[in-house]
């Protein structure tokens, strides 16, 4: 099957989607002759999202970062992942999200956040447009673990005054946690990305934790290292200007 | 000027603080877990000198039977015996993983906090806690992730035996019929006879005998184990 490696090609395109917001008066009198006017400059709001991989030996893919509007969620719990997320989640590949409708900007990074390393991570949103924000990554030695921000409201912040938060370990369910040889993207074992079949719960649900050839499984390839425990990121959003 | 300004919202605090304000909540509880269920959920709305349970001392009778059996009713009377509102059994049985209980309308009365209660099923005597989270006064829609604790009264040998009555060893059974048989027991001598956060079931992958009638690839998790999000309205 198609191989999406984790090698991470650099984000194909970053899609900044610009805000139309030419929209007219509300026109309940259609024989008005449109008034030619030079809209205001749109006022920017940006902000720089750093992410921290608190894990001991799981690389994040390129992180996945989206303004939107208060309505867009990626994932639900309980329910099935999207294929877009389902591409992250077993190949760290983000092409699936940044394609999504209806996002205000977005911004893929371009290299693997290590273990203990860091990366910021800049979005520009018209002001008039400041909702939510979502994030997402891979954990990149599992078969289909992820994280991420789940819309997460951004307006109202103040410039300055940064938000910290952590967040969990989410299993994708699409895929079987076999930890075989063969089935994992990252660099444990150098396998299979994305996989359209779906072979386990189907439902997005918290991360169990991998098992490992130490603990038990036998087929694993994966090391006492390669477990990790909750919270799997640490999240700073700063509002800079 | 500045000064004023913080004596007066400090004294603000302090009132909202001390006064007891009837609210009306919705509750609603995810199972994040991969393949545990959780028992009859137990919510509670109590004042601030009761509570389920506390970590770090040890359960209660009634936490106990909760924990290593499911039974919720001696919490509630003890509960209810205490001037709390509760909402027993939202998901009207065992919710499943990936599944959420959404509550009735519970009107708190002159109670400030939440506390939440269930057994995680199969497992010897783990439960998600929610203890005594203070309920805001400011309408919205708050979400709170909860973990699982251990309830310290008995050992988790991950024997799949109908084993549920307090002081009886063993798991009572495992709902989706997935946990194996014939397990020796996981044996470590560990006493901790406090209530404390869970340190996960281990499991093996032999369904006819091993350590421990628990699947490692299915029933082990990491906390947090269930989402809340409370409605205040």
């Amino acid at each position: 099957m198609k191989r999406t490696d984790l090698t991470f090609k650099p984000s194909l395109v970053a899609i900044v989607l610009a805000t139309t917001l030419l929209s007219a008066c509300g026109d309940d009198n259609d024989n008005m002759p449109p008034v030619e006017s030079t809209p205001p400059a749109a006022v920017m709001q940006t902000f720089t999202v750093t992410v921290t991989n608190l894990t001991a030996n799981q690389p994040l893919s390129p992180v996945f970062l989206a303004a939107h509007n208060a309505e867009t969620y990626l994932w639900k719990v309980g329910q099935p992942a999207s294929v877009a997320i389902e591409m992250i989640a077993e190949g760290g590949d983000a092409s699936g999200l940044e394609a999504l409708e209806n996002l205000t900007a977005s911004v893929t990074g371009t290299n693997p956040i290590l273990p203990g390393m860091s990366e910021t991570l800049t979005l520009s949103v018209e002001e008039s447009a400041v909702a939510n924000i979502s994030l997402a990554s891979m954990l990149g030695n599992t078969n289909d673990g992820f994280t991420g921000v789940n819309s997460y409201n951004i307006a109202g912040m103040e410039v300055d005054a940064p938000i910290m938060m952590r967040r969990m370990a989410y299993d994708a369910g699409t895929e079987v946690n076999s930890e075989a040889k063969g089935t994992i993207p990252g660099p444990a074992d150098e396998g299979e990305g994305f996989n359209e079949q779906r072979d386990d719960i189907n439902f997005v649900h918290g991360h169990p934790g991998v098992i490992s050839q130490y603990d038990g499984l036998a087929d694993s390839v994966l090391m006492p290292s390669h477990r990790f425990d909750n919270p799997v990121v640490a999240i700073k959003i700063v509002r800079t200007e | 000027m500045k000064r004023s300004i913080i004596s007066i919202s400090l004294l603000a605090a302090g009132l909202f603080s001390v006064s007891t304000q009837a609210a009306n909540i919705e509750v609603s509880v995810t199972n994040l877990t991969h393949g545990n269920h959780f028992t009859p959920i137990l919510i509670a709305t109590h004042d601030g000198d009761s509570q389920l349970f506390n970590v770090g001392e040890k359960a209660t009778p009634a936490l106990q039977k909760m924990a290593e059996g499911g039974e919720i009713a001696d919490l509630n009377t003890a509960v209810t015996g205490a001037g709390g509102m509760t909402i027993m059994n939202p998901a009207k049985g065992l919710l499943a993983a990936g599944h959420t209980a959404d509550s009735d309308m519970l009107d708190t009365g002159d109670n400030n906090y939440l506390s939440i209660v269930a057994m995680v099923l199969p497992t010897n005597d783990a439960f998600i806690g929610l203890d005594s989270w203070m309920i805001p006064s400011e309408a919205g829609r708050y979400t709170v992730y909860i973990n699982a604790y251990d309830a310290g009264t008995e050992a988790n040998d991950e024997i799949i035996n109908g084993g549920g009555m307090p002081g009886v060893a063993g798991i009572p059974f495992a709902p989706s019929d997935d946990g194996g048989e014939n397990a020796n027991g996981v044996m470590d001598g560990s006493q901790n006879m406090h209530v404390h956060i869970h340190p996960g079931v281990l499991g093996d992958t032999d369904p006819a005998g091993g350590a421990s009638d628990l699947d490692s690839r299915i029933h082990r998790w990491l906390n947090p184990v269930a989402k809340v999000v409370v409605t205040v309205k």
